[in-house]
């Protein structure tokens, strides 16, 4: 049945979207902090990568191994030279230092590179299918990425609850003054939330990349998408990130089967019916 | 019955100063159609139409701490709706011009309803979708030109003059006092009851909550306000230029990015940042015109610095040294001896 | 030795002046309790000497060196601990991690998970339990835990009694010996004198920021102390 397929497809596409969330969600988790530039560094990512596999020649995923950690290091230099110093209480600095970040990075990008859309070439990856019955195809490259977001999940559920970091991090998150009368360095421990939301960061830019078009103006959009999951799937729970990023997947999926100009309106008409049936998402975190 | 020990003033020394000041700058604009250039003036249009957009965003951001990023989403529908007033239904411009600016204000009412859910960035970014919905949905209306848009029909831009040099002029005159109307109207309720309530909120939202001030209700009059003000912007814009399509009356460029740069490098918080960061923003366009995206990186990297360095931006490094204040919205206590002078 | 010592300490809130010039001294034998009404700046010289509120270097010497000014996370690590004033457990982490979350600073010193349950049995049966699952006095064991677990020369007490019911605040104050006999000297603030001037070896009373009253609690009559706690 054609529905299934495109069910799937929305679902996969989900995946991507969730990858775009994490990362976001763990940053306003830990300080409150919604970087606006979160988009832009998804499509830097991307840059980043096209420049390591030109340079190098290798298969873009193999650029991760050093994208990542590169990401991992502006991310973290970024928060605790730049953003910390937006922190304390007026929401107006880190929404607009963030946002003059997001106009800077994108126009950096445009001088850099031009508006010309590029594509990350990942050979065979990209159209090989597993059939799956008469209507239902599987590609590789939306299951490896589907399977890449639950493995970061998981990473991350694992760093959260099962390290001492991943319990400053909550601590933190709880009550930032009484984690610090118990030896937690905040400066430290936000740059290093950040690091690890833009480690995250790189590996959706990457498998973006590979997937689709890209050129420096695609940002805001990645950044809408990540907001949508994160809402739709509720505040502080990292799993329903992921449930958002689905329905926000299937609806576009939906969206675009009923006509083609209807795919992102159809993405959007589903965010704001979830904000205001239930504001506070479909899964959020019940200690609120 | 004696007189109470306080009087309450408004204007002060600096502030009748530099009001004598803008009200010359105001006589000059006033004059220039008969002495100045087509290009001087259509320079004064778009400074006018900026003003009157970072004014908006001021009180919006400044006064109510809604930072949107969405404002593009009345400017588009202030234009949308001009065109549908005049092209479909055939009411008189000028008229359709006034309405342009009610509808959009009237479609802020309910988006309030959903958008009011959010605070902090996620309000902001929720703004964005919000336009981004409006610009989705009306490239789907055929009538109104869908994605590709539309132009002007000839009888409706006829109606603005029969020349162009009538037109230009009907024009000028039409943004400059967009532009002076929306300082002004935000300096007069700024005054008001209404504007001492938003002060507080920006300055406590707490302590405003405390003493009895309804923030919802306040804040939702701002929203209102600034929609009205963008609904009007965009309305007069796409009248000048004579087309409108679904990119150009949403672009989050045009009419939010350069806004916000405009109140941030200016100063937020004060009616005077607004008018320095414009001021501001056509020098740094006229000198860096050909720079291409370096100048909106300049921008943003000023933006930045500001926000990290000088968050009162150009008008609050003035305030900080001097003080003045040019529109005097404050209320001084002037104390009175027992000898009845004022201390 | 004198562990601490405030010299002429003051403290703000924004424009509010909360204490005016408090001297204040504890040996390390010692067991302090400092005693007012609400409102009195108790609170406020905790967070002053833990370094949430800023405060001019000299004003604040712990085994005589000056920490005023020093950052929370640095004077944890010197050895003062606090017990904060409505206990402050972090809603998202269990018991056990509520704990844990003391041996970040990572100080050695007599006090682990296995000695804080040896003092508060209770705790190790809801080790996994959501902290704000707890009634009040077994969170407030949480809370001393907490701060024992970071092996603190100091162990800063803020209103520890507050909100918990009379036998529950005796087995709290039962465990104050074991925790003296470890090495650390405590200092507790209290809005119940009876409690405090039956554990401590000398008591401050402190009232509108200023301290009004100081002695040993054998030296001091009832008269003396409720003037100085009411002021009438």
């Amino acid at each position: 049945m054609e529905w299934a397929n495109i069910l799937l497809q929305g679902a996969l596409l989900g995946g991507l979207y969730a990858l775009f969330a994490v990362g976001l969600s763990l940053m306003f988790g830990v300080m409150r902090l919604v970087n606006i530039a979160h988009g832009d560094f998804i499509v830097l990512a991307a840059y980043f990568a096209l420049v390591v596999v030109q340079v190098l020649d290798i298969h873009p995923l193999l650029s991760l191994t050093i994208v990542a950690p590169a990401m991992f290091l502006v991310g973290y230099l970024l928060q605790r030279f730049l953003l910390n110093h937006t922190l304390g209480g007026d929401i107006l600095p880190p929404l607009l230092v963030t946002f003059g970040l997001s106009v800077i990075v994108q126009n950096l990008l445009l001088e850099v590179f031009s508006a010309d859309t590029r594509r990350l070439q990942a050979g065979a990856l990209e159209t090989a299918s597993l059939k799956l019955g008469d209507h239902l195809a599987l590609g590789w490259l939306p299951g490896i990425v589907f399977a890449t977001a639950i493995v970061v999940i998981l990473l991350l559920e694992l760093l959260l609850y099962r390290t001492a970091l991943g319990r400053a991090f909550r601590a933190t998150s709880d009550d930032a003054d009484t984690a610090r009368l118990y030896g937690v360095h905040n400066r430290h421990v936000f740059a290093l939330a950040t690091a690890i939301s833009l480690a995250i960061v790189a590996i959706a830019g990457v498998l973006l990349a590979i997937r689709t078009n890209f050129d420096p103006s695609i940002g805001p959009a990645r950044l809408i998408y990540a907001f949508e999951s994160v809402i739709i799937g509720g505040l502080g729970s990292i799993w329903g990130t992921l449930a958002g990023g689905i329905i926000l997947g299937v609806a576009q999926s939906v969206g675009a089967a009923l006509d083609p100009g209807w795919e992102i309106l159809a993405g959007h008409l589903a965010f704001l019916l979830v904000l205001v049936i239930r504001p506070r998402g479909l899964f959020p975190r019940l200690a609120d | 019955m004696s007189a109470p020990p306080f009087r309450v003033e408004r204007s002060t020394k600096a502030s009748r100063i530099g009001a004598a000041f803008l009200a010359l700058a105001v006589a000059v604009l006033l004059t220039l159609p008969s002495w100045g250039t087509s290009a001087q003036m259509r320079l004064v249009i778009e400074v006018s139409y900026y003003l009157a957009l970072a004014q908006a965003w001021n009180l919006l951001a400044g006064y109510a701490g809604l930072v949107s990023v969405g404002q593009q989403a009345y400017v588009g529908l202030g234009g949308y709706a001009f065109f549908a007033l005049t092209v479909l239904l055939q009411l008189p411009p000028l008229l359709a011009l006034l309405l342009a600016g009610v509808a959009a204000a009237a479609i802020a009412l309910p988006t309030a309803f959903i958008v009011f859910r959010l605070r902090g960035a996620y309000f902001a970014i929720c703004t964005w979708v919000v336009a981004e919905v409006f610009r989705l949905l009306l490239a789907q209306v055929t009538p109104l030109g869908g994605g590709t848009g539309m132009s002007l029909p000839v009888s409706i831009v006829r109606a603005f003059g029969d020349s162009k040099v009538a037109r230009d002029l009907v024009l000028y005159y039409l943004c400059l006092t967009i532009g002076i109307g929306a300082v002004l109207l935000v300096f007069f309720w700024l005054r008001s009851r209404q504007g001492l309530a938003l002060t507080a909120i920006r300055d406590s939202e707490a302590a405003a909550a405390s003493v009895g001030v309804d923030n919802r209700r306040t804040k939702l009059a701002v929203y209102l306000i600034a929609a009205l003000i963008a609904g009007l912007v965009g309305a007069v814009v796409f009248v000048q230029k004579l087309r409108i399509s679904p990119d150009a009356a949403f672009s989050v460029g045009d009419w939010t990015v350069y806004v916000i740069f405009i109140t941030v490098i200016g100063g937020i918080g004060s009616i005077e940042g607004p008018i320095i960061g414009t001021v501001v923003f056509f020098t740094l366009r006229a000198l860096l015109a050909d720079y291409g995206a370096w100048y909106l990186i300049l921008l943003g990297a000023t933006a930045v610095i500001v926000m990290l360095l000088a968050p009162g931006g150009a008008w609050g490094l003035v305030q900080r040294h001097l003080d003045l204040q040019v529109f005097p919205v404050q209320r001084r206590i002037q104390l009175r001896t027992a000898a009845g002078d004022d201390v | 030795m004198k562990i601490l010592e405030t010299v002429g300490l003051t403290a703000h809130y924004g424009d509010f002046q909360a204490l005016f010039g408090i001297d204040l001294h504890l040996d390390e034998s010692e067991s302090l309790a400092i005693i007012g009404a609400n409102g009195a700046g108790k609170s406020t010289l905790l967070r002053s000497i833990t370094g949430l509120i800023a405060t001019p270097a000299e004003s604040v010497r712990f085994e005589g060196r000056p920490i005023g000014g020093l950052a929370p996370e640095r004077i944890v690590r010197l050895g003062i601990a606090m017990v904060p004033e409505g206990r402050r457990l972090f809603p998202s982490l269990s018991v056990e991690e509520n704990l844990l979350m003391g041996a970040q600073p990572g100080r050695t010193g007599p006090w682990s998970l296995a000695r804080v349950y040896q003092l508060f049995p209770v705790l190790r049966e809801k080790r996994g339990t959501a902290s704000t699952a707890l009634s009040g006095g077994e969170q407030q064991m949480v809370a001393i835990g907490r701060a024992l677990m970071t092996n603190p020369r100091l162990l800063l007490c803020d209103e520890i009694s507050l909100g918990l019911a009379p036998i529950v605040i005796r087995d709290i104050y039962a465990a104050l010996p074991g925790i003296r006999s470890e090495g650390t000297t405590v200092l507790v603030v209290e809005q119940d004198i009876n409690r405090a001037l039956a554990v401590a070896d000398r008591v401050y009373c402190f009232q509108e920021g200023k301290v009004t009253l100081e002695g040993r609690p054998e030296d001091l009559t009832r008269a003396q102390i409720k003037l100085a706690y009411f002021g009438i």
